[in-house]
């Protein structure tokens, strides 16, 4: 016996939600480069596609309520279920997050770059990776993997520790610079929230294939 | 009582965990938590086996659902509990069926003495064509009671959750076939209840039934858990994941012999199976 109607809807839930994966890696990807070369246009741009990531969040919402209340799903296609419901509302957090990035962006355009961005393009490189990461662990179904993706957590938070850092430095040292270095902190901040939104996601992973909640990185922050 | 030459003795059941003091046979026999232990049951009509090897624990004022496709043997199994099947020509068994630590099968005990304690209910309701009182007052009747009939027939009707809609002297006395479909079930529970059993057997006991009666029931299995052993064999999986607190899946084997081939908590069952089969089956991927 087969379920095609319910086959398809499972499958299309799980489309949408890699394709919405897909839209908060490029707006996290685009709001550092907005940053870094003080791209208005850009920021506006990733602006206004947050309301998409919105909007597609709730349109899975919707079919996964819907497959719910006709299909009875059960077993695994439940925790499939569940597992979307509850990823999906991570990554629109994460877009949030990178709308938060392009708006700081604007913010700092006609100011002087304080520094060169090293670290911070460098934790947005390893958020964005996990990000890739954790989707490809649920494609797979492989919750070792997973819980080996949680681990980059740690490189996110040291980076963040140490762009912290650095700019109290320089704080401390320029009282001029606190407004440009404050914002910089709330891009870093931003990016290690969405670190730690993809160990969400991990987790969500090894329920789905193994069905238990399993804590699997409590981050520093 | 009954006496019985097979005592239960430290069997290696699978016994769903439903909570951390009930994790053994042993411990939970001890508890009183143990209503009906099957030991390697099989069951054959002629040549044809029907079920092989299944061995459960039923635990006691708790649902335990039975679930799987057709043909799998559950009717058989459910039967099997009450010795309903003693009537079928052709029909054996090998194996204990363990009733407080008893063996309903042992040649002394008396079939009619266990269907008294371990009642059933059927898919189609089908009271007799009596009164809706003289239903519920059946088997106190032929079991020789000479009480208080009256008290008897109330207690079994509110227990069903029947008496309100039956209570008024005319009503009571009307035929049973008047009442719906919804109402006659609920007198075939009643029927059943008035004989003070310890287990009710019900067999599909909703397919006859409209969604709104199939909740009236599904309530009434709930309350009566907290007195009653109940074992349900049903198609219907949602009403299984509603109602039991255990649910065991059955399956045939390749020679078509129904075999247990899952048995654990409800939940854990609908949400995590630990069986391929039983993930295929509650999914809608077979059967």
């Amino acid at each position: 016996m087969t379920r095609t109607a319910f086959e398809r809807q499972l499958a299309e839930i799980q489309q949408e939600m890699l394709a919405l994966a897909s839209m908060v890696e490029v707006a996290i990807e685009r709001g550092i480069q907005a940053l870094r070369e003080r791209d208005v246009d850009l920021a506006h741009q990733i602006i206004a596609d947050d309301a998409k990531v919105n909007q597609k969040r709730y349109e899975i919402e919707d079919t996964c309520l819907e497959i719910i209340a006709t299909q009875q799903p059960l077993a695994s296609d439940l925790r499939t279920i569940v597992a979307v419901l509850y990823i999906i509302v991570d990554l629109e957090r994460m877009g949030d997050h990178a709308e938060g990035i392009a708006k700081i962006a604007l913010m700092l355009a006609d100011e002087p770059p304080l520094k060169p961005y090293i670290d911070i393009p460098r934790m947005a490189e390893v958020a964005g990776r996990m990000l890739m990461s954790s989707l490809e662990a649920f494609k797979e179904r492989d919750a070792d993997l997973a819980r080996r993706i949680c681990d980059q957590d740690d490189e996110v938070d040291a980076l963040y520790d140490q762009v912290y850092r650095e700019l109290l430095t320089y704080m401390a040292n320029d009282p001029r610079t606190i407004e440009r270095a404050t914002h910089l902190t709330w891009v870093a901040h931003n990016l290690e929230r969405i670190a730690d939104r993809v160990t969400n996601i991990c987790e969500r992973v090894v329920y789905l294939v193994e069905g238990r909640i399993e804590e699997l990185n409590v981050s520093k922050y | 009582m009954v006496k019985s030459d097979q005592q239960l003795t430290a069997p290696p059941f699978p016994l769903p965990v439903l909570s951390p003091t009930i994790n053994s046979v042993e411990s939970a026999q001890a508890d009183g938590d143990l209503a009906i232990a099957l030991r390697s049951l099989s069951a054959w009509y002629g040549s044809f086996q029907a079920l092989r090897d299944v061995t459960m624990a039923v635990l006691r004022q708790r649902i335990t659902a039975i679930i799987g496709p057709s043909g799998c043997g559950k009717s058989t199994l459910i039967r099997c509990l009450n010795r309903m099947n003693d009537l079928i020509p052709g029909f054996r068994l090998t194996g204990q069926v363990l009733f407080d630590g008893q063996d309903i099968y042992s040649k002394r005990v008396d079939p009619v003495d266990v269907r008294r304690r371990i009642g059933m209910v059927f898919q189609k309701p089908n009271p007799f064509p009596k009164s809706i009182y003289e239903n519920a007052a059946f088997g106190p009747r032929i079991n020789g009671y000479v009480g208080n009939l009256d008290e008897i027939v109330e207690r079994a009707l509110l227990l069903a959750a029947l008496w309100d809609e039956v209570k008024d002297k005319d009503k009571l006395h009307k035929s049973a076939l008047t009442l719906s479909g919804g109402q006659q079930q609920r007198l075939c529970i009643a029927r059943a209840l008035a004989v003070e059993p310890e287990v009710i057997l019900m067999d599909e006991p909703c397919s006859a039934l409209d969604p709104v009666a199939t909740l009236k029931i599904e309530d009434l299995m709930r309350e009566l858990a907290q007195n009653y052993t109940i074992v349900i064999v049903t198609h219907n999986m949602q009403q299984a994941a509603r109602v039991a607190d255990s649910t065991a899946v059955l399956m045939m084997n390749e020679d078509r012999a129904g075999e247990l081939i899952e048995y654990g908590p409800t939940r854990e069952v609908f949400t995590n199976p630990k069986e391929k089969r039983t993930e295929d089956y509650i999914t809608g991927r077979f059967g």
